[in-house]
């Protein structure tokens, strides 16, 4: 043990880093994403990369593929030579660093062999393509790293797995033209695994460790501690924007990483949680399955604000789709206002008459309709109470519409302009009123502050805090720990689709959400959030 | 919350400065929405110039008004998918084959005119549900569908006919289609105007013609603030082959005959009509009065030019021309509501 550890200290001192950052700086608007970061990759080392949203991971990323440039100081160094910086578009590749992203970047109607040579048809034109020679090639290839995938497969009909498997490849084929040069090149891999399952994993995880025998180089970037540990040979936690630490994976908990992703802070002031132990159940989610959820049951007090959170891919924003019929649920039942249905059978007309309203994530794709007037969205669901003898009446409508956004205070409060023009944070006070003014029994939100502004952010949490108030209930799925902070009663944690813990009262803090979210792959209790009646 | 009360009071400011501001957006509003109107009185003031005995004659404007209503009434059955968010390329399919079955069922075979009628319209219903099935059922896209049923319908036209010109048709359909007159101007120009009214009313007066907006313009918020999207193009379908039904009755009367083929030369001035309607009178969406105002701006220009003894190739030259203008148009000047059927 000891003399291997050795070994890899003389590697290290003989040989340049593959890969080697310094005074990686990057400033947006005011406000500093990335400080001073230094990281070296050496030759042949997985190397995880960790942080929580917001910590200048992506940052990094976008910088290194050339998509950020860097403050001026910067220095990036490649096997021990100065590379060009910010890196010219296009030259990540030519420098030997390839990029796997989570959405992998497939073409799924294309075949195997197609989607693994579309970044050579794409850069150097030939008249004449030997597809027998490419096919052989490719053969070869999987063959290497153990994979069997038909290389006359459509992409669309591989499975998950594969899919990631074949883009990891890809990459790692893409730098490969330059490996007989002496650059064994860097394959950066963001955020691989969340949608996988646990065997899925593993066979990345197999794929990942036949690359770095060959000599590359691998950046994993996760949320997930227990896959960090697992893979990787060191790792750097990246928080405010700055390297919080290099840790050697062997040699390391659990804990260390936990905390140094968090850091030790100073708590911030948290409100008074309401208590509402007294007020009656009012919905009853039982056993809801969908793509990632898995027999979900949830009780949701009146008035009580209820946040779902959990990292990536975890199913947490599934939920509030299946609740709203906006995605057909495989089973369960819910049941509003004494009403029982199976979840399979509400669609959005059935959840609106039960007095639910859903407000989706994507703001002006789900939403509301950019080129028509704010008047046009935001009475869209109450457009029946404005009709007249003579039809609608529009100018009882348009004064609505200027009431509604007075009070949300949305700026400029011109009803008629399009919906497109206003800030993020506006279009959002707007969407929101579209539905609090139907006084909805039950609303579900999610992602409700993404690109919003933290004035406009404050108005949010207002309105929705002053509906609970009134009876509202409140389901809010999110990723933004602070905002749950500040607005639930509850928090409930998801990990691979169940419910893995409950927060309540003073366990509501932006730190101890991150850390359970943190903790939660290897968590394996289920939490029945349910609860009986006072 | 003091932070709210804060910028609560900010908002006196925005009011403030608002009158200013809105006035000059009105006016560029207004210039915008009455140009083409203005262009047909341009046109018209220059022909009136250059041939004043010929185009301001009574005669060439009831001519020029009465001549179009099908085109018109053609128009707003297309706009109602349109603004739904689907192609229909079967509109002037569906306008040949109504007109070709009143003739042949009234002029051949002795059907009582009502009843030529009845089966005529339900060819229009009829076209409008098969597209609907095959757009809805199997999720193709409404242009490749319409494409595929104008031809289909246009094959059972020249079959029905025999590929001959039916003339014969009854003489009341003629008479309250093209000889009574009103002030001057054919009946049918009435007709053109009383569906405009109704149109504007539905699109903009009534609850299902603003849902028809939204599914137009956002499946998906549609779908999530509850309404049937999937319904909504189904009846739209269906309506447009309903209108366009009632065109192909008032082209029979128009022509007291039907003959196969020269009906399908609407298509192309129906969507030029249609997509320069769209950047006039509510700029940025397919409405009724801009589309009646694009038809006589259209049909204003042709006839100046015919009556100044250019060929009948200037119509290609005009509606194609202004059909890939007015969409550039729209595009490029306003950007302000681009027309997206992805």
């Amino acid at each position: 043990m000891e003399a291997e550890i050795n070994l890899e200290r003389r590697r290290a001192s003989d040989t340049p880093p593959a890969l080697a950052v310094r005074h990686f700086s990057k400033r947006f608007g005011g406000a500093l994403a990335l400080n001073d970061v230094a990281l070296d990759i050496m030759p042949g080392e997985v190397h995880g990369l960790l942080g929580q949203n917001g910590s200048g991971k992506s940052t990094l990323i976008k910088i290194l593929a050339g998509f950020h440039a860097p403050e001026p100081g910067a220095e990036l160094i490649m096997h021990g030579k100065q590379a060009p910086i910010p890196i010219p578009v296009g030259a990540a590749l030519p420098l030997g660093l390839a990029f796997v992203h989570q959405h992998l970047a497939l073409v799924p109607s294309l075949s195997v062999l197609e989607n693994l040579r579309i970044g050579h048809f794409a850069a150097e034109t030939r008249w004449r393509i030997n597809w027998r020679a490419e096919r052989a090639r490719a053969r070869e290839t999987f063959a290497r790293f153990g994979l069997a995938i038909d290389p006359d497969a459509r992409v669309r009909d591989l499975p998950q797995v594969e899919r990631a498997l074949l883009a990891i490849v890809r990459a790692f084929e893409d730098i490969g033209a330059r490996h007989d040069r002496g650059n064994p090149g860097v394959l950066i891999l963001d955020e691989p695994t969340p949608f996988l399952p646990r065997a899925g994993v593993d066979q990345l995880f197999a794929l990942v460790r036949g690359i770095v025998r060959e000599g590359t180089s691998v950046i994993f970037v996760s949320h997930d501690v227990d896959e960090v540990l697992e893979i990787t040979d060191r790792a750097t936690v990246l928080r405010d924007g700055g390297v919080a630490g290099t840790l050697e994976t062997r040699r390391s908990t659990p804990d260390d990483f936990v905390e140094l992703i968090i850091g030790r802070r100073v708590s911030l002031f948290q409100s008074e949680r309401r208590d509402l132990s007294r007020a009656p159940i009012h919905v009853r989610i039982r056993d809801v399955s969908g793509a990632v959820a898995d027999r979900v049951s949830i009780d949701l007090r009146s008035g009580e604000i209820v946040g779902l959170t959990g990292l990536i891919g975890s199913g947490s924003d599934e939920i509030v789709h299946l609740v709203f019929g906006a995605r057909k649920a495989r089973s369960g039942t819910i049941e509003l206002g004494g009403t029982t249905l199976s979840a399979a059978s509400i669609s959005p007309p059935v959840a609106l008459s039960l007095g639910m309203a859903l407000l989706p994530s994507d703001r002006l794709g789900a939403a509301g309709v950019a080129p028509l007037s704010i008047v046009d969205n935001i009475t869209l669901p109450v457009l029946r109470d404005f009709m007249g003898a003579l039809g609608l009446e529009w100018s009882r409508i348009v004064g609505h519409a200027r009431h509604l956004c007075d009070s949300y205070e949305v700026r400029p409060n011109r009803p008629e302009l399009r919906l497109g023009l206003l800030s993020g944070g506006n279009q959002q006070k707007v969407l929101l009123a579209k539905w609090l003014q139907t006084k909805p029994k039950l609303l579900v939100l999610d992602e409700p502050t993404q690109g919003v502004d933290v004035g406009a952010r404050q108005a949010l949490f207002a309105a929705l805090d002053q509906a609970s108030r009134q009876g509202a209930t409140v389901l809010c799925a999110s990723t933004d720990y602070e905002q749950l902070a500040q607005i639930c009663d509850r928090v409930l944690i998801f990990a691979r689709g169940r419910i893995v813990r409950a927060l309540t009262g003073d366990e509501i803090s932006k730190d101890n959400i991150a850390e359970q979210c943190l903790r939660s792959p290897s968590l394996t209790g289920i939490v029945e959030a349910e609860m009986s009646e006072p | 919350m003091t932070e709210t009360k804060r910028v609560g009071e900010a908002s006196s400011l925005t009011g403030q400065d608002r009158p200013t501001r809105e006035r000059r957006f009105d006016w560029i509003r207004f210039a915008e929405a009455y140009a083409l109107l203005a262009g047909i009185i341009v046109l018209g003031a220059l022909f009136g110039f250059l041939r004043p005995e010929s185009f301001l004659s009574w005669a060439n404007v009831t001519t020029i008004l009465g001549s179009q209503a099908v085109l018109v009434v053609l128009t707003l059955a297309l706009i109602i998918p349109l603004t739904a968010g689907d192609y229909d390329l079967s509109v002037a399919s569906v306008l040949t084959l109504s007109g070709m079955l009143l003739a042949v069922l009234n002029a051949q075979h002795g059907w009582p005119l009502w009843a030529a009628i009845a089966v005529a319209l339900a060819s229009g219903v009829i076209t409008g549900i098969v597209n609907a099935a095959f757009i809805l059922f199997f999720r193709i896209p409404s242009l490749i569908v319409t494409l595929g049923t104008s031809s289909f319908i246009n094959g059972v036209v020249l079959w029905v006919s025999g590929s001959m010109t039916v003339s014969g048709v009854s003489e009341g359909l003629v008479d309250w289609v093209v000889v009574r007159r009103l002030f001057g101007i054919p009946l049918e120009f009435y007709y053109a105007i009383a569906l405009c009214f109704a149109l504007w009313y539905f699109f903009e007066y009534t609850t299902p013609g603003r849902r028809l907006l939204f599914v137009g313009r956002g499946r998906e918020v549609a779908r999530l603030s509850g309404i049937k999207v999937d319904r909504a193009r189904l009846y739209s379908l269906i309506v447009s082959g309903f209108f366009s039904a009632c065109a192909g009755i008032l082209y029979a009367g128009t022509i007291g005959a039907a003959d196969p083929l020269s009906g399908l030369t609407f298509l192309l001035p129906a969507f030029a009509a249609a997509f320069l309607g769209a950047t006039s009178i509510s700029p940025g969406r397919f409405n009724p009065w801009g589309s009646l105002v694009a038809v006589y701006f259209l049909v204003t220009g042709i006839t100046g030019l015919t009556i100044l003894g250019i060929q009948t190739f200037v119509q290609n030259l005009f509606y194609g021309g202004g059909l890939v203008l007015a969409v550039a148009l729209s595009q490029l000047v306003r950007n302000r509501e681009a027309q997206d059927f992805s």
